[in-house]
């Protein structure tokens, strides 16, 4: 328990004192909100579909999730190329207590990025029907940033260096980030689209946040928890199986 | 203290390291020599637990690193040829860290981290961020986490690389101190022969895998006619430049390594 909780408290001592970071990463999620909310405003208005910043924002705070998560756990690579990671596993500690403690802490770190999306997005005009939703989307938050986490931790633990980041950002974060219905509505897609949005994990996210934070469900809050919950196991499993086999 | 007999290991169609044995015993202070891609990393990752051999016995304290890995990590403090700190946390944190992953006791642990900052002189800097250390320092650092849970084996691979003279003298000085007063074994590699000749009771030269020879340096010295260690590693080891194959994470380092 302790070297799980000590592994959590070096990624949240990491986070805090990476203002720069901290920063950056909020800067997209505002220029979203700012740019697409308020740009595609008008037109959504339009088509009669009420507020499409209120649409919106659970949307990029999943996207906010989704980049914060994925990119803690690919920072293993970092600690396998300055050297950290050797320490951790010389350590008379079992492996899956590391990548635990790890995948905890950098969860938590995305899960806070996420609230301070959903504060910026309120200021910005996104209403809350009873801000005690926040508490129900806690959860969703959660679960969402331990999925990526743990998504990024296996593949950190298949990869040398980072030369593969590149394909890692354009053939499975911005995929998954478009194709998640945290832009448009998942209703009445074409076909093919229908299936693949089906088929993402990150689908299940925003819908449960944008239920829990705006009460518009599409696939409804048991489907997302059942195949959020189930979805996170597995790659949880898959992430230590993997972080197992590192070989330094 | 440590025991290799008949150690192979295979990376594929490589072999890195080839049917080599030897023994340090408790309390000895031994140096691991070779030239680049000789195969005393790779040795030292088996001895540590990193690596799994492909044949052969270990021994590391009474201890099998394969099946008692536990009670071997806990018999052996390391200092790896590179960095190994967390440079986004201080000094005392990483010490911390190391205490708890350790299993250390809270109440011993703070003790400790205050007595190893005062050994390796760095109290003063306890609070500053790692990223802030000289190279000097950082080595310091490392020596002083190796040391925290109290090992009864040092491993130090090329612990001196990249330091200037006054700092290898200083840290060869505390390591020797180490040996004396608390009986610590010591194993090292380095490039310095010099440093070897001066600090090591006992040699092995690994070559191409292979151990070429062992003893004190004396020994060494005299079975190849030669004048000093140096030049019976040269004799014994030939005069080609080695290379080492490089991938992705040696390029980082090189890379990290010049822009500090």
């Amino acid at each position: 328990m302790k070297v799980i909780y000590i592994l959590w408290l070096r990624q949240i001592k990491r986070y805090l004192r990476s203002r720069p970071r901290v920063i950056g990463s909020l800067a997209q999620p505002v220029l979203y909100l700012v740019a697409m909310g308020m740009g595609f405003g008008p037109i959504y208005k339009q088509a009669g579909e009420g507020s499409y910043l209120q649409f919106l924002a659970p949307g990029i705070i999943a996207m906010s999730l989704l980049f914060t998560s994925l990119f803690a756990g690919i920072e293993i690579i970092w600690d396998r190329q300055f050297g950290f990671l050797k320490e951790t596993l010389v350590a008379p500690v079992s492996r899956w207590e590391i990548m635990l403690g790890r995948t905890l802490g950098g969860a938590t770190v995305a899960t806070v990025q996420g609230m301070l999306v959903l504060a910026i997005a309120t200021l910005i005009g996104f209403r809350l029907p009873q801000p005690t939703q926040v508490i129900m989307a806690l959860p969703i938050m959660l679960l969402i940033a331990l999925f990526f986490t743990s998504l990024g931790t296996a593949i950190a633990s298949r990869l040398e260096d980072m030369q593969g980041f590149q394909l890692i950002m354009n053939f499975l974060i911005m995929p998954i980030f478009f194709l998640s219905g945290a832009l448009f509505p998942l209703k009445e897609l074409p076909a093919s689209l229908g299936v693949v949005t089906r088929l993402n994990p990150l689908s299940y996210g925003v819908d449960g946040l944008r239920t829990t934070l705006t009460g518009a469900a599409h696939f409804g809050l048991s489907t997302d928890l059942l195949v959020l919950g189930s979805a996170t196991t597995v790659v949880l499993a898959l992430g230590s199986y993997l972080f197992s086999k590192i070989q330094i | 203290m440590i025991k290799v007999t008949n150690l192979t290991k295979k990376f594929k169609d490589f072999t890195a390291v080839d049917n080599i044995s030897f023994a340090v015993t408790k309390g000895e202070v031994f140096a691991f020599l070779g030239p680049n891609g000789a195969g005393k990393t790779t040795t030292i990752k088996i001895l540590t637990t990193l690596l799994q051999p492909t044949s052969g016995q270990v021994r590391v304290n009474d201890y099998d690193p394969l099946t008692q890995q536990d009670e071997t990590r806990h018999s052996f403090g390391i200092v790896f040829q590179d960095p190994s700190l967390d440079e986004e946390l201080t000094a005392w944190e990483n010490l911390e860290f190391h205490g708890v992953l350790y299993g250390v006791p809270k109440a011993i642990r703070r003790q400790r981290i205050d007595e190893m900052l005062k050994l390796v002189e760095l109290e003063d800097r306890r609070d500053s961020l790692v990223k802030t250390f000289s190279g000097g320092m950082k080595r310091r650092l490392e020596i002083a986490r190796g040391l925290l849970h109290h090992p009864k084996i040092m491993f130090l691979d090329e612990p001196t690389l990249g330091l200037d003279p006054q700092t290898r003298n200083h840290l060869w000085n505390h390591l020797r101190h180490l040996n004396q007063e608390e009986g610590i074994t010591i194993f090292f590699t380095t490039h310095y022969i010099e440093e070897a000749a001066k600090i090591a009771q006992r040699v092995a030269i690994i070559d191409h895998g292979q151990i070429v020879a062992q003893g004190t340096p004396t020994e060494l010295i005299a079975q190849t006619r030669t004048d000093s260690l140096e030049q019976a590693f040269l004799n014994l080891t030939g005069r080609d430049i080695r290379s080492e194959e490089v991938n992705g994470v040696d390029r980082m380092r090189m890379h990290h390594r010049l822009r500090h």
